[in-house]
């Protein structure tokens, strides 16, 4: 094969002008013809998806009511953004590693991890409630960005020990900002590392809109700069950002380094419970894009490709119901949490201090118990 | 028994842990083929091969999150920060994730790594180039934080450090690079890690020091013989594991304490040291334990740098302070409290 020119390797870097889209969208009387890189899901994957995604977004209106029952400190909703959770949950395999944030429990419980593990944090009984090393994930990232350098390293090491697991961080718009972002896309671009950048677009970083994050084309121009090949697609498209994603992964896998997707889609709810997004945005836009819901596109494509029938549908709906009712009852059992178990692993082996500290912690709680003070 | 430099006994302790163990990995800027700006990577990538030891691009959050997602992968990353403020850009990746991971994953991911760090001044350095920034990680929990004053022990607390289940901060005091000795670099469990040394026996008075101070102390306690004061010296070597025990059986024993840092005093290590020994040895105290300090200023230029750096008159002056004849010492009554 005939090196590339200049302009054949700026090209091979940039993406699709418009974003990669199967579905017809609202505003878009016809799909987008996607580029020959893409090819449309099967029909079984297709079907998965949309079990999954009516399942995920039970556990996300279920977790919302948890937070009003008091039950969980805080919930950042997923809600319109099912589509890019479903995806890159079965666009990796059990042995590759996912690198999430604090707003993709969707994607967790769809990698198959206890619901009950996933909300620990947010219930407050301890920062990670799974185990990451079983089910190859990393604990949800808050700090802003860290986490793709963390998924580089990752990446970078199964690399090294031969394996040919991928790494996928997720990341939204706001991250894009800060520089553990472009520090990791440089990295993972000179490493050749096995790492997929997947930023869900979701419009906003709390409440400030893209306008103020970014002037850049579309954010997934930010990778051409370090020699990473990106992509942009449709991010309530399920089979668009299934199909951009397996395709990323897999040449990931297969050695071609990197890659940035960036998905267009939008936060429906507000930024958490605490958030109130009638602050800094119109009803009329959160209708645009209720009316362009992940959920309601691919139902619609699947019933009009005849492959969603009134039982495979009424199957996944009772099966998100018993996932819910379930939820339920777990999370409203009380649990206890142990404070002395905070001194048990800031350190493989206590220091004295740690010693002293805890003793003194259990006597401040004997106190209690026997009503001293 | 060779004589080498506290840069060679580093160079040495990399050299044999990436022999004994193959999960361990070099990297950060500079440290390939040009063997770091200190030379303490000297030769490794050569022996070692790119594999083992190589550059990154210029970042040092990079660098410390690409080292935590190595460890996670089953790596033992030991990785450079050129100068103590160039490590700066890192502090998030340290104070966030580093320092962190083991207790929110309640032990199932751990992070065995060690972060070198070259650290404070005397060397003429110009600005940026010179903080004493311990503080800044002792105080954060879940870093175990390190540093070296002899040659003999840079190797061991190195090595240490490497095999330590923890993630370490491992300070290396610049002025002391150079420094030569005569090395025992086979006898690994004579100072176990996280245990203080005496490094001078005394009597009167003890002299608690770390990394680049130790040798104040001892030149101080060296001159204070000669005016027929006997001096105690305490190595710190480890500032967190902190060695109570250590500390406060000597401060027991002597009756006096002074806490020697080149860092700037407020908020620092010394003070945290001076409060431990109040609280512990207060009723066998003759006078209040005393800091000596650089000066809260940020670090000078080279031309002033001695003007700010703790020599040996300043210690001495604070001996002196140790109320030796009953009188009470007014130093900060007559001089400092006189505000108008």
């Amino acid at each position: 094969m005939a090196a590339k020119t200049p302009r054949q390797r700026v090209q091979s870097l940039l993406p699709a002008l418009d974003p990669v889209r199967f579905l017809p969208a609202p505003g878009h009387a016809s799909p987008v013809k996607a580029p020959d890189d893409y090819a449309l899901p099967s029909d079984e994957l297709l079907l998965e998806a949309y079990r999954r995604m009516v399942v995920g977004r039970r556990f996300d209106t279920q977790a919302t009511a948890l937070t009003k029952q008091g039950r969980l400190a805080v919930y950042p909703s997923s809600r319109g953004q099912d589509a890019c959770q479903i995806a890159a949950a079965m666009a990796l395999k059990q042995s590759d590693w996912l690198f999430p944030t604090y707003r993709d429990s969707m994607a967790l419980i769809a990698r198959g991890i206890d619901p009950v593990e996933v909300l620990t944090l947010l219930r407050g009984d301890w920062h990670c409630g799974y185990d990451p090393n079983r089910v190859r994930t990393a604990p949800q990232c808050t700090p802003l960005a860290t986490q793709v350098l963390h998924a580089t390293g990752m990446a970078e090491a199964m690399r090294r020990k031969g394996e040919d697991g991928v790494a996928l961080a997720l990341i939204g718009d706001g991250g894009t900002s800060e520089g553990d972002f472009h520090e990791a896309l440089n990295f993972a671009a000179v490493f050749r590392a096995p790492v997929v950048f997947f930023v869900q677009n979701n419009k906003y970083a709390i409440s400030v809109p893209l306008a103020r994050q970014s002037a850049a084309p579309s954010l997934a121009y930010k990778g051409i700069g370090y020699g990473v090949r990106s992509e942009q697609v449709d991010g309530n498209d399920l089979p668009a950002v299934l199909s951009v994603l397996t395709t990323a992964v897999e040449r990931a896998r297969a050695g071609d380094g990197p890659m940035l997707v960036e998905a267009h889609t939008y936060r429906v709810e507000a930024h958490t419970n605490a958030d109130d997004a009638t602050r800094y945005r119109e009803q009329d836009e959160v209708e645009a894009w209720r009316a362009a819901d992940p959920l309601g596109r691919l139902t619609a494509y699947l019933r009009d490709r005849g492959l969603l029938t009134d039982e495979i549908a009424d199957g996944a709906h009772a099966e998100a119901e018993q996932y819910a009712a379930e939820l339920r009852t777990r999370m409203n059992a009380d649990t206890a949490a142990d404070p002395l178990a905070l001194f048990d692993h800031v350190f493989a082996e206590p220091t004295p201090q740690l010693r002293e500290q805890r003793a003194q912690l259990a006597a401040e709680l004997a106190a209690t118990e026997t009503g001293g003070d | 028994m060779a004589s080498i430099t506290m840069a060679q006994a580093l160079n040495a302790a990399l050299r044999d842990a990436l022999k004994e163990d193959e999960r361990v990995l070099v990297f950060g800027e500079d440290v390939g083929p040009l063997g770091g700006v200190f030379r303490i990577t000297d030769g490794l990538t050569r022996d070692f091969g790119e594999e083992r030891c190589f550059d990154t691009p210029l970042a040092e959050s990079g660098i410390v999150g690409l080292a935590v997602g190595m460890a996670m992968g089953g790596f033992r990353p030991v990785v450079e920060m050129q100068f103590d403020a160039f490590a700066y850009p890192a502090f998030e990746q340290i104070t966030s994730h580093v320092a962190k991971l083991r207790n929110r994953t309640r032990g199932r991911l751990t992070l065995p790594m060690v972060i070198r760090i070259p650290y404070a001044g005397g060397i003429g350095g110009v600005e940026h180039h010179c903080d004493s920034s311990e503080g800044y990680y002792v105080h954060t929990p879940g870093l175990k934080v390190v540093t070296p004053s002899s040659v003999e022990d840079a190797y061991h607390l190195l090595r240490d450090a490497i095999d330590d289940p923890d993630p370490v901060i491992f300070l290396e005091p610049k002025k002391l690079y150079w420094s030569k000795a005569d090395a025992d670099l086979e006898s690994r469990a004579v100072r176990p890690f996280g245990r203080a040394e005496i490094v001078r026996p005394g009597r009167d008075a003890t002299l608690i020091a770390y990394g680049p101070s130790v040798p104040v102390a001892l030149q101080a306690a060296e001159a204070a013989e000669q005016e027929g004061r006997s001096l105690e010296v305490v190595d710190l070597r480890t500032l967190v594991p902190f060695d109570d025990a250590t500390v406060t059986e000597s401060v027991n024993r002597t009756g006096r304490c002074v806490v020697v840092q080149e860092a700037q005093g407020f908020g620092g290590v010394g003070a945290e040291i001076a409060a431990r020994v109040q609280e512990r040895c207060f009723h066998l105290l003759h006078a209040p334990v005393l800091r000596v300090a650089g000066f809260d200023i940020p670090y000078p230029p080279p031309k002033l740098e001695h003007a700010h750096l703790p020599g040996v008159d300043r210690v001495l002056d604070a001996v002196d302070r140790l109320q030796f004849d009953d009188e009470p010492d007014l130093y900060h009554a007559v001089t400092k409290g006189a505000t108008a």
